[in-house]
């Protein structure tokens, strides 16, 4: 066995913690936790300036309800996508394990450029991150989800990368189950943000 | 205490047919949410009824895409600790601002 080889057997098997739980794994759920608290303060924020339009557009006046639900079932079918692919790829079939990746990460291109469009456009309605204390509280907050889909989509494009390289078999699959833990998250971001910040009325 | 495999929860976890399931619910769910934008009714209860769907939604994929349903109960607790001190800071705000 290589040293390589031997790295990877070390890395991937079962290895013994006080809680039976990988370090890896307990690390991800943490680290989702924490963001719980970044995104809830980046929600709130955005709840509490949302009315400061300073004669700019409101929320009302720019809103494309149809346009925003067509990105949210976007990114619930990417969640699908990539459970499926984990899905597989447990079951020993890599190669639908990395059709259902790539799938993933194309949705979730789809989805930055449905965000690329909607900030573009209510950039030409008077909107911006500088224009009032609602534009910067909207832009801060969809943006940094935004981001986060951005990190995601080179995070699934290297996992399918690695994959076709033969360094992803089934014995290894705690590592794209993490990924998909982050993928998913970035979902459930976006299913409060769709409704708080889109659809739950607001009278100014 | 001897330690526990990884992930050897993977044979009780559900199969593509059920996942398929959860996300034509999920769909339901959001075509439900886009269509209260359109019905004139009371405000107070739209905003129910949006909360509602987005727990059900919220709930739907933690427990099942995630798995966090099928993981161990630290597991939940460490995730539950965050979103509920994010919860706290949401609601604490809203009754400083009266803005909802």
């Amino acid at each position: 066995m290589s040293q390589a080889e031997q790295i990877a057997h070390h890395t991937d098997e079962a290895h013994a913690t006080s809680t039976g739980i990988s370090h890896n794994k307990m690390m991800m759920w943490a680290f989702l936790a924490s963001d719980c608290m970044f995104f809830g303060s980046l929600i709130m924020t955005f709840m509490v300036y949302r009315g400061k339009a300073a004669g700019g557009p409101r929320p009302q006046d720019i809103w494309d309800i149809p346009y925003t639900s067509v990105s949210a079932a976007v990114l619930l079918l990417s969640s699908l996508a990539i459970v499926l692919a984990l899905t597989y790829l447990q079951r020993g079939n890599e190669r639908a394990f990395r059709i259902w990746l790539v799938a993933t990460a194309a949705l979730g291109l789809l989805f930055l450029g449905g965000q690329f469009y909607e900030f573009t456009t209510f950039y030409h309605e008077g909107l911006s991150l500088h224009s009032s204390l609602f534009g910067t509280t909207f832009f801060v907050l969809t943006g940094f989800h935004g981001t986060h889909v951005g990190i995601g989509v080179i995070w699934l494009l290297s996992l399918a990368w690695l994959s076709k390289r033969g360094k992803i078999p089934p014995s290894r699959a705690e590592m794209p189950e993490i990924v998909a833990l982050y993928w998913h998250f970035v979902d459930i971001v976006w299913i409060i943000i769709f409704a708080v910040v889109y659809l739950i009325p607001y009278k100014p | 205490m001897s330690a526990q495999p990884v992930s050897h929860h993977a044979h009780e976890l559900p199969g593509p047919a059920t996942y398929l399931k959860l996300a034509v619910i999920l769909g339901i769910f959001t075509i439900i949410e886009t269509a209260t934008y359109y019905i004139h009714i009371s405000e107070f209860i739209i905003t129910i009824a949006l909360l509602f769907f987005m727990a059900c939604k919220f709930v739907l994929v933690v427990g099942y895409y995630m798995h966090l349903k099928f993981e161990s109960r630290l597991l939940s607790a460490i995730f539950t600790g965050g979103l509920m001190t994010s919860l706290a800071g949401m609601i604490a705000l809203i009754a400083i601002y009266h803005n909802f």
